[in-house]
């Protein structure tokens, strides 16, 4: 998503809370320092009287890393081993615990859990450290700056004790205005490969608590009975057969009659009681479009001059040089739409407390969006709902809906009830993949004219799809003039010098919900950028890397990380030196301020089956906080992208989603790629994002290994590669 | 109707209807959360559980049809022998992301090493095909089961 960075000023405050020492933001930015301030107080770290640190982490964990690479951030600065801190999840705080480059708004997404912390929680370890050096500094009659914290020791001046004899003398102090960071010198844990991930015991031994997992006492399971087609209405309901269910309790037509409630004692009873349900629905204003109707659409789009001139380029000139060049490439892309489908279903759990007080148990991508939602539909003040972010069972973006629309189907579910018991939500996979939120369906139609000499002279890409941010509350900060970035990202910003460069875009009518996705627009545009770029250095008799280089070389940094990742992603893969039998594709491409190159390895042939024998990847995503996560968010960005690239899609039949479950939508599955191996390039530039950076170059990697095969005439334009006739093995 | 289950070495009585998935009796009746529900048609593998020591798909095993077996679960792994080895190699290699559908995974690899002490990589990714992971830990999966069997060697 569109980033606008508003850097807050950071200040922090102390707060003793018994022998707990908190050290955050303090939202009103005063230096308080009084041991009645803890409720205007949220840490980001907390330290105990046993000196166990614990990092408060305000992104979710879906498994990208976060809560390893926070807590890392802070074990460095404090000065304890990844031993000696935990971590705690943060509570819903727009203001307290927002994304720095959201504005006031806590979530996560864009790959920026690490980039728009990294500043603030070293500051926040550092700060702590800082105070319980004074604090022993004091305790001793020796000077601070002599002093400093090793391994969870607080040492120097020839003494040595544990942190934890001074927090409470420390949570008294005065918070030090700029405490001194660490020399990245003197970093242990900040780029140890050997650093392991702290949610690892706990998912390996089945106690790590997801959203799924909660159990609350006397809760109820609702699952809803959804309109087949988007915008279908629920007009009556007969629940007789669900009356013979045993655990069956009610079904109610929600508020918004975009369903049925349907309420049971446990989740058994309630998937049999609605599959015994039968709605009536009024259709007359549901999508009834099939996917033919919307490529066509999109298709048409792509022939018409553009609604939007995304780069301003004067595309009249641009269209006559391409007509006029010696050799015109043209090809048209098309995507289509494609679900999340993360492990974990979607699913929540709300109950209402003593008090009044409303709480939501959630992996939550962006709380506050259910925050602010509750607070309509509950009519109460923020501070009477809290949200308890469990650990994610994955989410590529789903969890992150701009319209809450999991959190508001349980809370509409609530209400109807008498908020005595509990209720918990849950999505069964049919619900999941029928569900909507889809990645947008996207057209590319690209026409390059080279010259004599194999050079570019002209460069006419149109773009057609359904924006994602348009109507939601996301539009002000990703629309710009009409222009939904999250479409055309990877183009507009390229880091290629390409000559007569025309880039234009319509939107077309959202056949459903659709919403970002694992790298969003990077998706298609980097599938296009390095298709394309292949076919003209082919068409240029040129070899693809060298090809990429040549326009890479004007000298900025951004080319130059670019075409470093390029560089050594062939070395290591022994670019153009492929095993007998084996054929390989390049892709290269910049995404959330990250540099990813990959090169496919593949064996056999489209018809008898290919195999994907290796990725060698190269990353450049500034300092590597966890190397060994970010080499995990690489292998996983590739399987993410080549999985789905490979065989999956979305379609509609009449408006109604043909795909249900996994054998329909069959994930990337172990034996699909034999190897993956990456590669990080060492940087002193403050972190970018990782999560998703490693997707976007697969497939088309994927791509230019397969039109390898046939010099190019095979590429193919239109995903999934199984339907153009790609079997693989 | 009342069934009594064996698992992890209890005995322990549920109520439950007849055709009842194994699944939501672990989850719901018994409260025991690290076996995940995550497509309940047996394509997914994150349900996982062991009956009389072989890996089945809990969502598709019916309490009527299981009386006498003997059921293990995620939560006995790190008292087996094979699961200890298992669980280790996964931590040495922080082979999980979102971690929902690793319990799934350890199952069937404990399964596969009962069988198979010393896999080639291709026994391994033919015995664990069936177990989803969108996060894509595939690599990792196969790099830990070689790991484990090192574990169990030494």
């Amino acid at each position: 998503m569109s980033l606008t960075t508003s850097r807050r000023g950071f200040l922090t405050s102390a707060a003793a809370a018994g022998t707990v020492l908190f050290i955050g933001v303090n939202a009103r930015g005063a230096l308080a320092a009084s041991p009645s301030a803890e409720a205007m107080l949220t840490p980001f770290v907390k330290i105990d009287e046993t000196g166990k640190v614990f990092a408060i982490i305000k992104h979710f964990e879906m498994g990208q890393g976060p809560s390893t690479g926070l807590s890392t951030i802070i074990a460095e600065e404090v000065g304890v081993t990844m031993a000696q801190i935990g971590f705690e999840f943060a509570p819903s705080d727009p203001q307290l615990y927002n994304n720095l480059f959201f504005g006031p708004f806590q979530g996560t997404g864009g790959s920026t859990a690490i980039a728009n912390s990294w500043q603030q929680y070293r500051t926040a370890g550092a700060t702590a450290r800082q105070m319980l050096v004074e604090a022993a500094a004091e305790a001793w009659a020796v000077d601070a700056g002599t002093l400093d914290i090793v391994d969870g020791q607080v040492t120097g001046a020839g003494q040595s004790a544990p942190l934890g004899a001074f927090v409470a003398a420390a949570a008294r102090r005065t918070v030090p205005e700029n405490p001194p960071l660490r020399d990245p010198a003197q970093w242990k844990i900040i780029g140890n490969p050997a650093t392991r991930r702290l949610d690892s015991p706990d998912k390996v031994n089945g106690t790590a608590m997801f959203a799924m997992d909660v159990q609350l006492p006397n809760q109820m399971v609702v699952m809803i009975k959804r309109t087949p087609q988007r915008g279908g209405l629920v007009t009556s309901f007969d629940d007789s057969a669900a009356q013979e269910i045993k655990g069956f309790l009610m079904a109610q037509t929600l508020p918004t009659r975009h369903g049925v409630a349907v309420y049971a004692e446990n989740t058994w009873a309630a998937i049999q009681a609605r599959e015994a349900l039968e709605v009536d629905w009024d259709m007359s204003a549901a999508e009834s479009r099939s996917s033919q109707e919307i490529r066509d659409e999109i298709m048409t789009a792509l022939n018409t001059e553009p609604t939007y001139n995304v780069n301003k380029a004067d595309r009249a000139a641009v269209k006559a040089t391409v007509d006029g060049a010696d050799t015109v490439l043209e090809k048209t892309f098309y995507f289509p739409l494609l679900a999340h489908a993360p492990m974990e279903p979607l699913n929540c759990t709300i109950e209402q407390t003593a008090e009044g007080d409303i709480v939501l148990h959630d992996g939550a991508q962006m709380p506050t969006g259910p925050h602010m939602a509750y607070q309509q539909i509950f009519g109460l003040p923020a501070e009477k709902i809290r949200i308890n972010t469990m650990l994610a069972g994955g989410s590529f973006g789903r969890r992150a809906t701009p319209d809450a629309d999991y959190q508001v189907e349980a809370a509409l579910a609530f209400v109807m009830t008498d908020r005595a018991r509990p209720v918990k939500l849950v999505w069964t996979r049919e619900d999941d993949i029928r569900g909507g939120y889809y990645r947008p369906a996207t057209g590319h139609k690209v026409r390059v004219g080279l010259d004599q000499s194999g050079k570019i002279v002209g460069w006419d890409h149109q773009v057609a799809g359904q924006s994602i941010a348009k109507g939601t509350p996301f539009e002000p900060m990703m629309v710009h003039d009409g222009i939904d970035h999250s479409t055309v990202e990877g183009i507009a910003d390229s880091p290629y010098s390409i000559p007569g460069m025309s880039l234009g875009l319509t939107d077309t009518q959202k056949a459903t919900s659709v919403l970002w996705w694992r790298s969003v627009g990077h998706t298609h545009t980097a599938y296009v950028m390095e298709t394309m770029m292949d076919l003209v250095a082919r068409a240029a008799g040129q070899d693809p890397v060298a090809f990429r280089l040549a326009h890479l070389a004007d000298g900025t940094e951004d080319q130059a990380r670019k075409a470093g990742v390029l560089k050594l992603a062939a070395e290591k893969a022994n670019w153009g030196r492929a095993p007998a039998g084996h054929t390989q594709g390049i892709a290269v491409h910049k995404s959330f301020g990250s540099y990813v190159a990959e090169v496919v390895e593949i064996s056999g042939t489209p018809e008898d089956g290919i195999v994907i024998e290796k990725v060698t990847a190269a990353v450049d995503c500034g300092i590597a906080i966890n190397p060994d996560v970010i080499k995990a968010q690489v292998e996983g960005g590739i399987g993410y992208g080549i999985g789905h690239a490979m065989r999956d899609q979305i379609t509609l039949d009449g408006g109604a989603v043909e795909q249900s479950n996994f054998p329909d939508y069959e994930p990337l599955r172990i034996s699909d790629i034999k190897e993956i191996e990456t590669h990080i390039v060492a940087s002193t530039i403050a972190p970018t994002g990782i999560g998703e950076p490693g997707t976007p170059p697969s497939a088309p990697a994927l791509a230019n290994a397969l039109a390898a095969l046939s010099d190019g005439a095979d590429l193919v334009a239109e995903l999934p590669m199984a339907e153009a006739g790609v079997y693989f093995a | 109707m009342r069934y009594t289950l064996k698992i992890n070495g209890e005995t322990k009585t549920v109520d439950a209807e007849p055709g009842t998935p194994l699944l939501w009796v672990i989850r719901d009746d018994l409260k025991m959360t690290g076996t995940k529900f995550g497509c309940g048609v047996a394509s997914c593998g994150a349900c996982t559980v062991h009956l009389d020591r072989e890996p089945v798909r809990s969502c598709q095993t019916y309490i009527d049809d299981i009386e006498g077996a003997e059921i293990t679960t995620i939560e006995a792994m790190q008292d087996d022998k094979i699961g200890a080895a298992v669980q280790q190699a996964w931590m040495e290699l922080d082979v999980v992301q979102c971690g929902y559908c690793q319990s799934g995974q350890i199952m069937s690899a404990v399964g596969l090493l009962r069988d198979t002490p010393k896999p080639t990589a291709d026994e391994v990714d033919s015995y664990m095909w069936g177990n989803a992971c969108r996060c894509a830990t595939y690599q990792r999966i196969r790099a830990a089961v070689l790991r484990a069997s090192e574990i169990m060697e030494a």
